[in-house]
């Protein structure tokens, strides 16, 4: 069905269903906490409960008769009852058995053993109950949902949600079926830096560059934003996975022992020391967030310690990590080809940020004071609630995100060849052509990959599919189209087809277990590290590729028409095709491209033999004036 | 090299534009297209007459009319043909966009 539409005069079009009035609220699905907020007519109220706390644990406690009970009280469950309790589920969030596998024992949940002809999806065992990671976070949104429902006294089935910039297909769709779960339909997954600066309603201000810094307890995220002609992009995102405010906490903590084993003289710490050190750190974080100064007790094996720290102290302590990220800042900046003084407004993340030396760093490298003015905790919620106004009330900013890592295909050789390319915004869609390697070849399996590196197997697998019935042709004849869709959500479709006969094989690509941020930023990494080597290898293999192209040309040939040749041409070529293998099994670039140049040089005499011959065929039996007329009438030919 | 035109728009869009910007009443600088985020499935069209060129419009001549694109509608529009069609009891413009990926069921909205 379509609405036809007229014109009308300049900012007079009519709202689409005008009338209908619905409500959507943002939420932060994080981690640890989560938080739900929605957007008014002039505010955006970030919605709290009756302690007036506006952070809801990510924590789900599971009661006997299989009720659900999330947040604070589940929090407080998780001393008394652990088994019955699942905390940092996000971290599962699209994950397969194996991706667990290879976390180790390091996460508290009893995984459930796969069954055959299950899905790879991980299962947990809670008290009894099997249940995945999309319903355990279905129930998390349930409890934020009901609380929105509650605080606005009306039915709310709409939501945008946040996740990270990093989150790959698997983990955008899990957050997806988790929202349908919990009866909310998603109007958008936006990433958290992006809402971030929203909530600061940067789209609304001067175009420029802007910076996310997302320091939270366990992880740091940099993001860089261009705010350009009234669209918003993520030019770059970047981070660590194991950097926070945690390892702020274990350096106070490594202090305070030290003073501690020094003024008793032990030798070993016990566990219940070392815990109980590190949360006194914690506590000595946050209260040198605010004062200059401060005290602490370290008890255990009835032996108390006193300890003083100051702020400069403190600040020694903390330095090593915020120079960390600060580090990561200016690789992002360098790698987007930016200067720090080129960033307009650096926007403050996550709880660490409190912190003032975060701020002094930050302020420091960026040459300006940071925006936070918002609470950190709550502003990447406050972001998502103004995307969910825009997008059901109406707004003039349309948001663009980027791919996180680089889309696309093996080519021959196990080489990738991107098709879209990292930090790309999306929505985007993407063609490229591609061509048989071998005469008659019906068939080309397509195999999509993602991650930054040359081959093929240093980076990670998504799907593969084959595109069948391709009519005979020499090699190279055929025009194969893929095309690459990365659609508002970041979620990815592969198509691929043949212009000549028409034949399409459309692909689902369905998501494949998920990418740990570990592994994510590792791969990043490994990119940069092997940057030049990788670049060796893929002109290397490319050189072995067309090496191996000429000599399949060559062969059969000979095949076809070696009565052209007399015995010792036949067997110069058969020695410079030697050479050529030779070259092959070796690692010499140059070595393959000369022995190839000189299979091209030898067959040259050959070639123009064939072609003669071919000339000869084509005119055998045909008259002279057969042929006048079939030139003259190319159409009858 | 010839960047292809953003739109096409069929002979009858032409004249249905032409006779409604003769019959505005006023000056005009041409018609703006956009999209915004409205409607129930992500995006709607905007269809308006322009008083004026906004700095970072698009701007394309058809015949003689001056079509202006909002530059935030370009990427998603590109590629669409305008018509017009008129039948014994609506008449209206369309937009044949190949973007488009999904429609609301009532036809107001798209996403691409």
């Amino acid at each position: 069905m379509v609405t036809l539409l007229q014109i009308h005069e300049p900012g007079e079009t009519p709202e689409p269903h005008e009338g209908e009035t619905e409500l959507a609220v943002g939420i932060d699905l994080g981690t640890t906490n989560s938080v739900v907020a929605v957007s008014g007519e002039d505010a955006v109220e970030v919605l709290k409960d009756e302690d007036g706390q506006a952070l809801v644990p990510s924590i789900v406690a599971y009661a006997p008769d299989g009720s659900a009970i999330v947040g604070e009280l589940a929090k407080r469950l998780l001393l008394s009852r652990p088994e019955a309790v699942v905390s940092s589920i996000k971290r599962l969030m699209g994950r397969g058995a194996e991706d667990v596998k290879a976390l180790g024992g390091q996460l508290p949940f009893d995984i459930e053993p796969q069954h055959d002809g299950e899905s790879h999806l991980v299962r947990l065992n809670i008290a009894g109950q099997t249940l995945t990671p999309v319903e355990i976070s279905a129930d998390i949104l349930k409890a934020l949902r009901d609380r929105a429902q509650e605080h606005l006294g009306a039915k709310i089935d709409k939501a945008v949600i946040t996740v990270p910039a990093y989150f790959d297909d698997a983990q955008r769709v899990a957050t997806k079926d988790a929202a349908r779960l919990a009866g909310l339909e998603v109007l958008r997954l936006v990433n958290e830096p992006t809402a971030a600066a929203l909530a600061y309603g940067l789209d609304k201000g001067a175009e420029g560059l802007y910076a996310v810094y997302d320091l939270g307890g366990g992880t740091f995220d940099i993001s860089l934003l261009r705010m350009e002609k009234g669209v918003f992009q993520v030019l770059a995102t970047s981070g660590d996975a194991a950097l926070g405010g945690d390892d702020f906490d274990h350096a106070i903590a490594d202090h305070f022992l030290k003073q501690r084993q020094a003024e008793l003289g032990e030798a070993d710490l016990s566990a219940g020391e070392v815990k109980v050190a590190l949360m006194t750190g914690r506590l000595a974080k946050e209260c040198l967030t605010t004062e200059g100064r401060g005290e602490w007790m370290l008890s255990g094996s009835d032996q108390q310690t006193k300890h003083a720290l100051d702020r400069a102290t403190f600040n020694d302590l903390v330095k090593p990590f915020t120079d960390r990220t600060i580090k990561i800042c200016h690789e992002v900046l360098t790698e987007a080809g930016y200067d720090p003084l080129d960033v307009k407004g650096v926007v403050l993340v996550g709880g660490s940020t409190r912190v003032p030396l975060v701020r002094e760093a930050v302020a420091g490298y960026f040459g300006s004071e940071p925006l936070a003015d918002i609470d950190p905790d709550q502003v990447v919620a406050v972001g998502a609630a103004l995307q969910a106004e825009a997008l059901t009330v109406g707004s003039d900013t349309l948001l663009l995100d980027v791919t996180p890592l680089s889309l696309g295909l093996e080519t021959m050789g196990g080489l990738v060849e991107k098709v879209i390319p990292r930090n790309t915004p999306i929505p985007v869609a993407k063609a490229q052509e591609f061509t048989t390697f071998q005469d008659g070849q019906t068939a080309m399996a397509i195999h999509v990959v993602q991650g930054e590196r040359e081959m093929v197997d240093q980076n990670r697998s998504l799907a593969r599919f084959n595109l069948t019935g391709i009519p005979p042709m020499a090699a190279g004849a055929a025009h194969i189209r893929v095309t690459f869709q990365v659609d508002a959500d970041g979620l990815l479709t592969v198509s691929a087809g043949e212009d000549t006969s028409g034949i399409e094989a459309k692909v689902e690509v369905k998501p494949s277990y998920g990418l740990s941020e570990e592994e994510m930023s590792q791969m990043l990494y490994d990119s940069m590290a092997h940057a030049k080597d990788d670049m060796n290898l893929r002109l290397l293999t490319e050189a072995r590729v067309e090496a191996e192209r000429a000599m399949l040309a060559v062969r059969a040939a000979l095949q076809a028409d070696c009565n052209l040749l007399s015995v010792e041409e036949r067997e110069a070529i058969g020695e410079v095709m030697d050479k050529v293998i030779e070259a092959i099994r070796g690692n010499d670039r140059d070595v393959i491209n000369q022995a190839a140049e000189e299979l091209d040089k030898a067959t040259h005499v050959f070639a123009e033999k064939r072609m003669d011959k071919g000339i000869r065929d084509a005119l055998t039996g045909v008259s002279m004036n057969t042929l006048e007329k079939s030139v003259g009438e190319p159409e009858d030919a | 090299m010839n960047m292809p035109a953003p739109i096409n728009m069929t002979s009858a869009a032409i004249e249905q534009v032409k006779a409604l910007l003769d019959g505005r009443g006023k000056p005009s600088a041409g018609i703006r297209i956009g999209v915004r985020t409205k409607g129930c499935s992500g995006l709607s069209y905007t269809l308006e007459f322009a008083d004026e060129k906004n700095e970072f419009d698009e701007e394309m001549e058809v015949e003689g009319l001056t079509i202006l694109i909002d530059p935030k509608a370009t990427m998603f529009i590109i590629g669409t043909e305008m018509d017009y069609v008129e039948d014994k009891l609506e008449s209206g413009f369309v937009f044949n966009n190949p973007n488009e990926k999904g429609r609301c069921g009532c036809g107001e909205s798209f996403h691409v």
